[in-house]
């Protein structure tokens, strides 16, 4: 079992709206992290939900930045400090939008200069902060602000792209699953270099379901297998203890379709590619954990 | 008495870095200004600057960059041109709005398209509305002094706002001059940031700042940029004293009993002196003022009764040369002849400054180098 501190980083009376998965996620972020920490964060969710000046939300430093701007904020402020000798951990807090889209290069930049920094990207799969625009992570079929019929092309597999620098750690999560956040950002900061966590954050005003349903749907989407939990620690790739369970026998993604209003104009046609896209991606996924288990 | 070397103006503001040891550089190559960082790269590879390094992937980052380690509390620096300026625009707000004392070489170089290296001050004047203190320099040695005064007088804790150290391309960042390469020893003093970031001591940075308090802060950078002015004077007589080299925020050449001023900024500010001498043998008072800081704007140009030619390597298109407009703006009674000259790097020579003084027409513009019927 996961011995999870009691003792809370987060204040109370964040702005958010309720239930939101961001924040949860968060909040078990910092307490793997701890108190060494500053948190990098470009206009997000996560840049309203602080409150107003002077009030703040985090018993961290936090430090606001531009939009494409969270990973070269981090690489100054960690070269900074560890020219300094200190060891304080930078982590950036960033939306799908901030990381997907507008912040690779930068994210890229950094990755690839072997940044000693944590980067975490929250995915509530469309521009949330805004009023929900689709960005590049928004899946397949899902209705937003900008795509009022359903999203016409795939969610950008953001992971394969950070992948390709070779990173020492990288891993997916989801917030409905706190214990695996609170081990994998413990494992992550315990290693030098740039690593990268993807969590999965439902939205319950965007994605259209019922505040008290953030942690179900988070767990459906793994229990279907349209986000699966894993984790990459140089080049030994696992697969997530809830995932590998999910992964013999997912659930059909038609039932997590259909608990949210976004996917509510998904038609069958689109329904049945989406269950394509995710038998692939699941096969993908068993093959590299099984390739990986075999070069041990 | 330090050395008397040979060197470029990009060589000789790298110089002046070293010797201000900043703990990080961050940059990003562009034309002309390569040779600043590339001097940089090379000290810190040789040991000859204890320094951090970060090839960033883009002039977005280095500012950005620039803003993560300085808020730790550190010194450092950068270098740009061009369109390296424009692409850190939204970072160059940033920088200043968190009064970061961030020091950057900037190399003025023209804007595209077409494609074009050469010198023009369009890239920094479009940056004017930042919160960045600006200065033009016009000579390898001055480029070297003013690097040196820009981390004492962005640090300084009344002023707390970034420096940019504006160099015009090729014909001063490419340049060969002598100049003296001064041991500030102790002329910049330790950085004391009041704001850094404390983990013990954990406070919130650029979260919403409603309207009531944001005015509050736009008017403290504007009391800072005022208060500049004085620092930047304490600084400038502290350098002379100490170094023996005197500079002022705008550089007189014979103005006292002058009736024609000649205004400009950067090598033509200095080329312009030889146009002066060419037009005193012919019996025109003429005399040249050379704005160095142009933000903070001086505000105590003596130039009451005396005609201005004042040349703009620049232009805002729809309204004309951008000097030209501040100076009438804030001297509602100058008299002035605007001259928009050197764009692209176009040629101008003292003959050609002394030929705008001898036919100026007050209160027009002129394009150098467009027939009069178009003009």
């Amino acid at each position: 079992m996961t011995e999870i501190p009691k003792e809370e980083m987060l204040l109370k009376c964040p702005s958010t709206c309720a239930g939101c998965g961001s924040l949860l996620a968060l909040r078990y972020i910092l307490k793997a992290a701890g108190k060494d920490t500053v948190l990098v964060i470009p206009a997000c969710c996560n840049s309203v939900i602080q409150g107003v000046y002077p009030y703040m939300l985090h018993t961290v430093p936090v430090y606001n930045i531009a939009f494409a701007a969270a990973a070269a904020c981090a690489s100054g402020m960690s070269e900074a400090l560890r020219a300094k000798g200190e060891k304080t951990n930078v982590i950036v807090y960033a939306g799908d939008g901030g990381t997907a889209d507008i912040g690779i290069q930068a994210l890229s930049g950094a990755l690839e200069r072997g940044e000693d920094f944590l980067y975490i990207c929250y995915d509530n799969e469309a521009y949330g902060n805004t009023g929900m625009q689709r960005s590049g992570a928004t899946p397949l079929g899902a209705i937003t602000t900008t795509t009022p019929n359903g999203k016409t092309v795939n969610k950008k597999d953001l992971d394969r792209i950070v992948e390709a620098h070779n990173l020492p750690y990288q891993a997916t999560a989801c917030s409905s699953y706190p214990a695996d956040i609170y081990n994998k950002v413990k494992k992550a900061l315990s290693i030098p270099g740039p690593k990268f966590i993807h969590i999965l954050a439902p939205c319950p005003p965007g994605w259209r379901i019922p505040s008290e349903k953030t942690v179900e749907i988070g767990k459906m989407a793994v229990k279907s297998g349209i986000w699966v939990l894993w984790e990459k620690e140089y080049d030994k790739f696992t697969v997530s203890a809830p995932s590998r369970a999910a992964m013999k026998r997912p659930v059909p993604v038609g039932e997590y379709l259909k608990a949210q209003g976004r996917f509510r104009k998904v038609d069958e046609k689109t329904a049945a590619v989406i269950q394509a896209n995710v038998d692939k991606n699941l096969k993908k996924i068993a093959l590299e954990a099984a390739q990986s288990e075999e070069t041990e | 008495m330090s050395e008397l070397i040979m060197s470029t103006g990009n060589k000789a503001v790298a110089a002046a870095v070293k010797m201000a040891k900043p703990l990080v550089v961050a940059a990003y190559p562009i034309t002309p200004q390569t040779e600043i960082i590339e001097s940089i790269a090379d000290y810190v590879e040789a040991g000859d600057l204890k320094a951090r390094y970060i090839p960033v992937e883009s002039e977005h980052s280095a500012m950005t960059a620039c803003i993560g380690a300085s808020i730790t509390g550190v010194r450092v620096f950068t270098a740009t041109s061009s369109h390296g300026l424009l692409y850190m625009h939204e970072m160059l707000h940033w920088a200043a709005g968190a009064r970061l004392p961030i020091v950057m070489g900037q190399v003025n170089r023209t804007l595209a398209p077409g494609w074009n290296i050469w010198a023009e001050h369009t890239d920094a004047l479009s940056q004017r509305d930042t919160g960045w203190l600006q200065v033009y320099v016009s000579t390898v040695q001055e480029a070297y002094d003013a690097t040196l005064m820009a981390f004492r007088i962005a640090e300084d804790n009344r002023v707390l706002l970034p420096v940019m150290i504006n160099m015009d391309g090729f014909l001063l960042s490419h340049i060969m001059q002598p100049f003296e390469m001064t041991e500030p020893g102790d002329f910049i003093p330790p950085l004391d940031l009041p704001h850094k970031i404390d983990v013990n001591d954990p406070k919130g940075y650029g979260a919403m700042s409603p309207a009531n308090v944001h005015y509050q802060f736009r008017f403290d950078m504007e009391k800072s940029m005022r208060a500049s002015r004085t620092v930047i004077n304490e600084t400038e007589a502290e350098f002379a004293k100490r170094f023996g080299r005197s500079y002022a925020p705008v550089e007189e050449y014979f103005c006292d009993d002058a009736d024609v001023i000649i205004v400009a900024m950067g090598t033509l500010g200095k080329e312009a002196e030889v146009a002066a001498d060419l037009l005193r043998k012919e019996g025109i008072k003429a005399g040249v003022m050379r704005i160095r800081w142009l933000r903070p704007f001086p505000l105590d140009m003596n130039i009451k009764g005396k005609d201005l030619v004042v040349i703009d390597r620049d232009c805002s298109f729809g309204f004309g040369g951008v000097v030209a407009g501040e100076i009438q703006a804030r001297y509602p009674d100058a008299k002035i002849a605007s001259v928009i000259a050197g764009l692209g790097g176009q040629e101008v020579t003292y003959e050609d400054m002394a030929e705008f003084v001898r036919s100026r027409k007050m209160g027009t513009e002129f394009w150098f180098g467009i027939p009069q019927e178009e003009q």
